[in-house]
């Protein structure tokens, strides 16, 4: 016997077959390959051909077979027999379940449907959840935007018709420096890390803002760590020094945004600081050659960015000078801000010269002919290798709106957007505001809803306001107090139906959001409204229902659970209707469908909603006689138009050759179960950049049905509609806002980017909490779910708060050591540890780590329960009393994004307790708990 | 290292076994009949119990058998060897004396040396180990082999011998906790040399790689109080040196005087074996964290 | 035979670049996932759903944070770690009953589990931390290369990889023969200066790692370089400048 004499098969047979579909647990939605053998999921890897992950799975991906196998997954339907938030169930058949929910819904629906909220988390499907709440009626409809990244998207989509996140990406093959903002993880996980480790490869530059030096900023090549909420400020005197210094794209300004249109500055007018139209509604420029005011699109035009004109003895200048006449300002001198941001002067100054120096001085040419759309043909693509991508750390503050569009003004000035090197959109984005839809609000007994409940506010007139000007949404989203709340505030709907405001709503029904836990502020305030009940003993909300597929924390708060299946046990549809998969080169969408069959008696949850919809006969879901339309998920996915030739999916239509717009075809699914379970379309090269003003592309985008005509547009450096709600606060048009909002809405919904100090700072003595606290996804969890994967919940089982050099000090913590900490809010204690990279003001924790005893069939010690905890405790929905009588959100005042990472807290080291504070009791698990032992293997 | 009770429980009855073995086989004393069934029922018990009790450490003790195969590079097999072949030489030998009352004198010699060396053997299992620098020293072998014998002459009544050999187990004993105690950093073992980052400057344990515990914490990563550590080792010293020394020096010879003092020696020996387990770091305690900080609990 | 072979053929080993690894712990969970289901007994994890789980991984992620001695703030440093295929391997040489063996023709250092007593003699052996002893099959377990997917004939050329290497989102993982200086991987060690974990053990790993690039070397920036010297000196001057500049272009 010697060494190569060993019994070793290095060619074991690997399964039997392997099913292609699409990843869940987070919303990169990669494509994997499950691996089967005896029917089981053996193993799962990323799928090499896939647009997204090409072929790489993060960790969750990776874990996906201890999801699907997870002890918690919920079992049947079940009815409510303890009180609310005890967690006692009875499980009760499909049939059942249904008949209740629809004696339940029907007469809400045939009286008032707005008495039906309808709010669905981290949906993947809105496109078709919203249709159905349509239908139904209902006002009170949005998925989990506001409370996650509504700033992000709308402030993107305002300035510039796109954001980052699922929106854009950088060109990641020709980048050369990249800066990112207050990102831990995003939802563009791989996408990003496959990007981050191109770019090392290449040996280009990464600088990381962010409080926290982790993950993506552990990697990055310089780290700023900012003082959280001060992003707008820092970003501004980058903008000072680059004005200053002339290191900006004139070309580019002049050509594609509307730098060169001109304002009205006539006093007192109607139409004072909005744009000088023509006729047809166009804006104005001055045309360099005539000197003549112009309408923007013109052949030939050139724009000039110094233009004024006098007209009635007034001077109006363009939007340029409006812009370079704020930002040139000394108050935005690195100087000024430097100490404010807790970066010095001198090193933001280093930071814009190297900004200008890849911009302009590392700028190339690539060879590519291309025409815009004023018919102008450009022999070459000017390239400039400097990239941006900014997440939740800027988006989740009450001055975030503000501060993301900073930043695209930035990246705008530097010309680096939809430029080879720089930030690209991935279909079907760009798309300029006037592309999407108004918001609609106005119900009727029996009837669907006027139009799509989300949408973008153009001025007053688009609020959301019924006859009597109350608020028309229960969380008064499109109101005066936050008007582009573009993916409505799920965070404030537990909250106003409790306090009956604006009206008392009598069904919540929620899916995949675990309000009750994590995903809400003010955790235990939530569980009081969710359990409080009124004088006649009767829950003050009177009926939850539910859809989870596991046993979260918000199950026990339900009075009916529809238990949905897991990822690999149902169809899904990953469409260009709403949040699609693209990449910058390609619009791509894709589906799921059951590589497994459940176990147990679970429905995918679209599937219910369908056949609900029939029940109730909503008119989008049963036919002329009155029969279900639909048969199930399935067949809606297949079947379903929105336009005549375009449904959910974009690929193989009609004969299956047909691509955007096509006839319905039958076979469709199978055509994608075919193809990895995905479809992409490439991007024309001529179409690869400068997408909202390139023919090409534009036409190229009509044909895949993204819109129904070209529609190029210029960037928005001045956001007119912020000015239109303005002028409404300075008293001109009908509509007016209440006079406690008035000077909130001149200070913050500035056209033009502005920086003001998140509200909490506003309400809170920074004397009595001097320290920021903020929250990050580790990159191994998704929210509350990771924790029932016997895999990853080894990874992160318990949270320390995370304590600066300086902080730990102070207080003489040693490793073990426990703190008080508290908010004005609240008060938790929990175990600390030491980080030295981190902003010295600043603690942090991971998210969503602690849990509640007796959820996700953990035992009742698991570390979750006793160790970890959750931040949320200290954050409150509303900012304290004011004493005006008045609910103030805490909340982006323009798009009502919950401000998580205002929070201020002391901290106080104190003797360790047995459990980490507050202790809440333990629910009573409607699954029982998980073995003590996992040998996860199908083969034996 | 994890204290674990199956190996101190096996390394200090097998050695006290193997050193009675050791006399035994050297006629010290010279017995035969029901007298040496006595003496040998106690080694065998102990030697064997010992053996029997390290398969309580094993993942799969019904395959230990394989364990004789790689005598050429482990010492772990070498100890399963020698122990093997001790306890054969030794056992004829005792058939020999307590029932045919006959002393095979040079099959008691060889059974002596082959106990000597299973003693040895097991230490080296210890002594190798270079990422346990408190073990990887030669003074190992002699500290569980001067204890061995110590015992072994206290239990065969060898007074002037189990003294002589008292206190050179107790000098080498103070020796190898003294240089023990500098051995890791003369190594220059850090957690700079283990992760290589020493070039950029001092590093620390940020995050461990896992929230709960794993098999290398609880097998390797210990730690234990200093203080603790030194009331610890005087207890051992007084037990298992000072104690038997003072008894055989002070009581006469007898059954009664030996069994005192090995009581004592026992006691003693199983507080030193524990610290010998508990106060050896191994190196990848490093990599947790465990030498800047108290952070990870054994 | 515990004995080492003189040299082997190859040395097949991992390069982890610690300049890019962002700690997502992919690696850790596809490793667990493959090698679950594949070599030998499975990964256990005992008290799963308990107080105090405790699992079989092959390969995981430490986070480091390092103060550096020049001054500056500090570096935090992901540092995966899985068996490293010492060509001195002491895991092998102290084993009693050769379950432990390095392959002559590639270096890889396996386990046979059905000739393993679990004596976890092995695991004291290794420096660092790369054998963990699983607890419910009672055998040794560590990174095995993935020895059944790099030969794999059922698998795709492409795939003929580790799994960790082949999920590795950022691509900090890189796989071949370090004993070819001609290889891939070889000429990114050298060109990067790629090192040895605790050279002082002796034990010659085959795995190698990439150091992390300098960090923080913008330098503060007291007087305005060239690039941003401005272009007016006052508010005004900034309208005249940009009237010049569009004309020229
Ligand atoms: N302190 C603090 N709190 C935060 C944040 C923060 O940064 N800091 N971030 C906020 C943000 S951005 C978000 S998006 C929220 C997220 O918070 P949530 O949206 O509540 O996210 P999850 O915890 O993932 O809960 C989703 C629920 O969906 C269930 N689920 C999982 N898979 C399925 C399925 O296939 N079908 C069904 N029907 N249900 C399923 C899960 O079991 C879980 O109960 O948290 C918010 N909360
Ligand atoms: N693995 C994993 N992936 C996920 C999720 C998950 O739970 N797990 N959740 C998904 C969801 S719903 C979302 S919304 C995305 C969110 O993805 P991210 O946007 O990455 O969100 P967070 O993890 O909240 O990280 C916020 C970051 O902002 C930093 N930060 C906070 N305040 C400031 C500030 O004022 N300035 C700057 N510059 N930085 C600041 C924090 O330190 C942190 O690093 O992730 C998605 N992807
Ligand atoms: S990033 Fe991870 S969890 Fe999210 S879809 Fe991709 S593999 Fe799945
Ligand atoms: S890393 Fe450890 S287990 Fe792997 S070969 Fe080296 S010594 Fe053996
Ligand atoms: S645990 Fe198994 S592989 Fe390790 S030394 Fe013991 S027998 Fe050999
Ligand atoms: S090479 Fe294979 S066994 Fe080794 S760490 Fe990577 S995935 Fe795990
Ligand atoms: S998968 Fe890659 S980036 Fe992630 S922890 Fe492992 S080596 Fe690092
Ligand atoms: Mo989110």
């Amino acid at each position: 016997m010697f060494f190569e004499d060993r019994a070793l098969d290095t060619s074991p047979k690997v399964s039997d077959e392997v099913r292609k579909t699409t990843c869940y647990m987070c919303a990169c939605r990669c494509g994997i390959n499950v691996h089967m053998k005896d029917g089981k999921v053996a193993y799962i890897e990323g799928n090499r051909d896939h647009p997204v992950n090409k072929g790489v799975l993060c960790a969750k991906g990776s874990s996906g077979i201890m999801q699907v196998n997870a002890p918690s997954r919920l079992r049947a339907p079940m009815k409510r027999t303890g009180p609310r938030g005890s967690g006692e169930f009875e499980e009760i058949s499909w049939d059942e379940a249904l008949s209740i929910a629809t004696l339940w819904l029907e007469p809400i629906r045939k009286s008032s449907p707005e008495k039906l909220a309808f709010f669905t988390g981290r949906d993947q499907s809105q496109s078709f959840t919203s249709f159905w709440a349509q239908n139904f009626g209902t006002p009170n409809y949005a998925a989990h935007g506001g409370f996650c990244s509504v700033n992000m998207a709308t402030a993107g989509i305002y300035t510039m018709g796109g954001a980052f996140w699922e929106f854009g990406q950088p060109d990641w093959d020709r980048t050369k420096l990249f800066m990112i903002f207050g990102v831990a993880e995003d939802h563009d996980s791989n996408p990003i890390k496959m990007g981050l480790g191109k770019l090392k490869a290449r040996g280009g530059k990464v600088i990381g803002v962010n409080p926290i030096r982790s993950g993506y900023n552990a990697i990055a090549d310089e780290w700023v760590g900012i003082t959280p909420g001060t992003d707008g400020l820092f970003i501004s005197a980058l903008i000072h020094l680059l004005l200053k210094a002339g290191k900006i794209d004139l070309k580019y300004l002049a050509n594609f945004t509307n730098a060169p249109c001109l304002l009205n500055e006539t006093p007192g007018s109607p139409d004072n600081g909005l744009l000088l139209r023509d006729s047809d509604g166009k804006p104005l420029v001055v045309d360099r050659t005539t000197g003549t005011l112009t309408p923007f699109d013109e052949p030939g035009v050139k724009p000039n960015l110094a233009a004024s004109v006098e007209m009635d003895g007034v001077t109006h200048r363009t939007v340029f000078q409006h812009l370079a006449e704020r930002f040139l300002s000394e108050d935005y001198s690195p100087e000024a801000v430097g100490e404010r941001c807790g970066v010095s002067a001198g090193r933001i100054k280093s930071i814009a010269a190297e900004l200008a120096r890849v911009a302009f001085e590392e700028a190339f040419e690539l060879d590519q002919p291309w025409t815009d759309f004023r018919g102008k043909r450009h022999e070459t693509m000017t390239g400039r290798p400097v990239s941006f991508h900014a997440m939740r750390g800027i988006s989740a503050h009450s001055n975030g709106f503000q501060t993301c569009r900073t930043l695209h003004v930035l990246q705008i000035l530097l010309g680096t957007v939809e430029v080879p090197g720089g930030f690209r959109f991935k279909p079907p984005y760009p798309k300029p505001v006037e592309a999407h839809p108004t918001p609609h609000c106005h119900s009727k007994p029996d009837c669907p809803l006027d139009g799509p409940h989300l949408g973008f506010v153009r001025g007053p007139a688009d609020l959301a306001f019924k006859e009597d000007g109350s608020p028309a949404r229960i969380d008064k989203a499109f109101t005066w107090e936050n008007p582009l709340s573009a993916h409505g505030l799920m965070h404030m709907v537990i909250s106003n139906a409790h306090a009956g405001d604006p009206y008392k709503i009598d069904t919540l029904f929620l899916y995949m959001a675990n309000m009750a836990w994590n995903s809400s502020m003010n955790t235990r305030g939530v569980m009081e409204m969710l359990t409080d009940k009124d004088e006649n003993g009767d829950y003050v909300i009177p009926r939850i229902i539910y859809s989870d597929a596991y046993s979260s924390e918000m199950v026990a708060y339900a009075d009916l659970i529809l238990p949905d299946t897991t990822y690999l046990e149902r169809h899904d549809c990953i469409s260009l209707l709403d949040r699609p998969i693209c990449e910058a080169e390609a619009a791509a969408d894709a589906i799921r469908w059951p590589v497994v069959e459940p176990d147990r008696d679970v429905r995918g949850f679209q599937s219910v909603l369908i056949d609900l919809g029939a029940r109730l006969g909503l008119p989008g879901f049963i036919d002329e006689n009155g029969e279900a339309r639909y048969e199930d998920y399935a067949d809606y996915i297949v079947n379903h138009q929105r336009r005549p030739g375009i449904g959910p999916l974009a690929g193989f239509r009609g004969d299956g050759t047909k691509t955007g717009r096509g006839d319905i075809n039958p076979d469709q699914l199978e055509k994608y179960i075919e193809n990895g379970s995905f479809f992409v379309e490439h991007v024309p090269d001529e179409a690869a950049f400068y997408k909202p003003w390139n023919r090409a592309y534009q036409d190229w985008a009509v044909g895949l049905g993204f819109y129904d005509k070209p529609q190029p547009y210029l960037f928005q450096l001045y956001v007119e509609p912020l000015r239109r709600l303005q002028l409404a606060a300075e008293g001109h048009g009908e509509r007016q806002p209440p006079d406690h909002l008035r000077q909130q809405i001149l200070e913050c919904l500035d056209p033009l980017p502005t920086w003001y100090p998140v509200l909490e700072e506003t309400v809170v003595d920074p004397e009595q909490y001097p320290v920021h606290a903020l929250t990050q996804r580790p990159m191994a969890m998704y929210h509350s779910w990771g924790s029932q994967n016997a895999w990853l919940r080894q990874i992160h089982g318990r949270n320390p708060l995370y304590v600066p050099t300086k902080i730990w000090q102070q207080h003489g913590f040693e490793d073990g050591d426990w703190a008080q900490v508290t908010s004005i809010h609240g008060q938790i204690t929990v175990p600390v540890a030491h980080m030295a990279g981190l902003n010295e003001n600043t603690v942090w924790t991971w998210n969503a780590i602690g849990k509640r005893k007796g959820a996700w069939a953990l035992e009742d010690d698991a570390p979750e329960a006793t160790k970890g905890f959750l931040l949320n405790h200290l954050i409150h929905e509303l900012l304290p009393s004011k004493g005006d009588g008045m609910r103030w959100a805490n909340s982006d005042p323009i798009t009502g994004q919950a401000a998580w990472f205002d929070l201020r807290v002391r901290i106080e080291k104190v003797t360790a307790p047995e459990e980490s504070q507050p202790v809440f009791g333990a629910l009573k698990s409607p699954v029982g708990e998980g073995p003590a032992v996992v040998r996860q293997k199908v083969s034996k | 290292m994890h204290p674990a009770p199956s190996v101190i429980v096996f390394t200090v009855l097998s050695g006290l076994g193997f050193g009675l073995l050791s006399f035994l086989g050297l006629g010290l004393p010279q017995v035969t009949g029901w007298e040496a069934f006595f003496y040998f029922a106690l080694a065998f018990a102990l030697a064997v119990g010992g053996l029997v009790a390290s398969t309580f450490h094993l993942g799969n003790p019904q395959r230990a058998l394989k364990a004789f195969t790689q005598w050429k590079t482990s010492w772990l097999s070498r100890e399963a060897w020698l122990s093997s072949l001790a306890l054969v030489a030794m056992g004829l030998y005792a058939f020999a004396a307590v029932f045919l009352d006959i002393s095979a004198g040079l099959l008691g010699w060889l059974g002596a040396a082959l106990s000597v060396a299973t003693v040895v053997a097991t230490s080296m299992i210890y002594a190798q180990l270079m990422t346990v620098p408190r073990w990887n020293h030669w003074l190992t072998p002699l500290h569980l082999l001067t204890l061995s014998l110590a015992g072994g002459a206290i239990l065969a009544q060898q007074s002037a011998v189990a003294l002589a050999l008292l206190v050179v187990a107790g000098i080498v004993q103070i020796l190898h906790w003294v240089l023990g105690d500098r051995r890791f950093e003369e190594r220059g073992h850090t957690i700079e040399s283990a992760t290589g980052l020493g070039d950029i400057g001092a590093a620390r344990l940020f995050e461990p790689p896992h929230t709960g515990t794993n098999y290398l914490l609880k097998e390797m990563v210990h730690v234990v109080g200093r203080k603790h550590a030194q009331k610890l080792r005087v207890i051992a010293f007084v037990f298992m040196i000072v104690l038997p020394i003072a008894v055989l020096i002070l009581l006469p010879q007898g059954i009664v005087s030996a069994a005192l003092a090995i009581l004592c020696y026992l006691i003693g020996t199983f507080a030193s074996r524990w610290l010998f387990f508990a106060e050896a770091e191994h190196v990848v305690g490093l990599y947790y964290g465990a030498r800047s900080a108290q952070a990870v609990a054994g | 035979m515990t004995q080492l072979p003189e040299t082997s053929e190859k040395k097949l080993g991992l390069v982890i670049d610690l300049d890019t690894c962002v700690g997502c712990h992919a690696c850790v969970t596809a490793c667990k996932g493959w090698n679950t289901e594949n070599y030998g007994a499975p990964l256990s994890d005992m008290d799963a759903y308990g107080s105090n789980p405790s699992g079989t991984f092959l390969n995981r992620v430490h986070s480091y944070e390092v103060e550096p001695r020049a001054g500056g703030c500090s570096q935090t440093v992901h540092f995966p770690k899985s068996c490293l295929h010492c060509d001195d391997a002491p895991c092998v040489t102290v084993c009693p009953t050769g379950a432990s063996y390095k392959r002559q023709e590639d270096g890889i250092v396996l386990v046979e589990e059905d000739a393993c007593i679990g004596c976890g003699l092995c695991a004291w052996a290794c420096p660092y931390g790369a054998r963990e002893l699983d607890l419910a099959a009672g055998v040794m377990k560590k990174c095995t290369l993935c020895v059944d997917r790099i030969y794999n004939e059922n698998l795709p050329e492409e795939d003929r990889i580790p799994a960790c290497v082949r999920t590795c989102p950022a691509g900090a993982r890189h796989f071949g023969d370090l004993g070819d200086p001609s290889s891939e991987v070889s000429m990114l060690v050298a060109e990067r200066g790629g090192f040895d974990l605790m050279p002082e053990q002796g034990t010659q790993p085959t795995n190698k790692y990439l150091p992390p690039r300098p960090k923080d070397q913008l330098p503060d920036m007291d007087v305005l370089s060239p690039a941003l010297e401005p272009v007016a000196g006052e508010p005004k001057g900034f309208l005249k400048w940009l009237d010049k500049a569009l004309e020229a272009i």
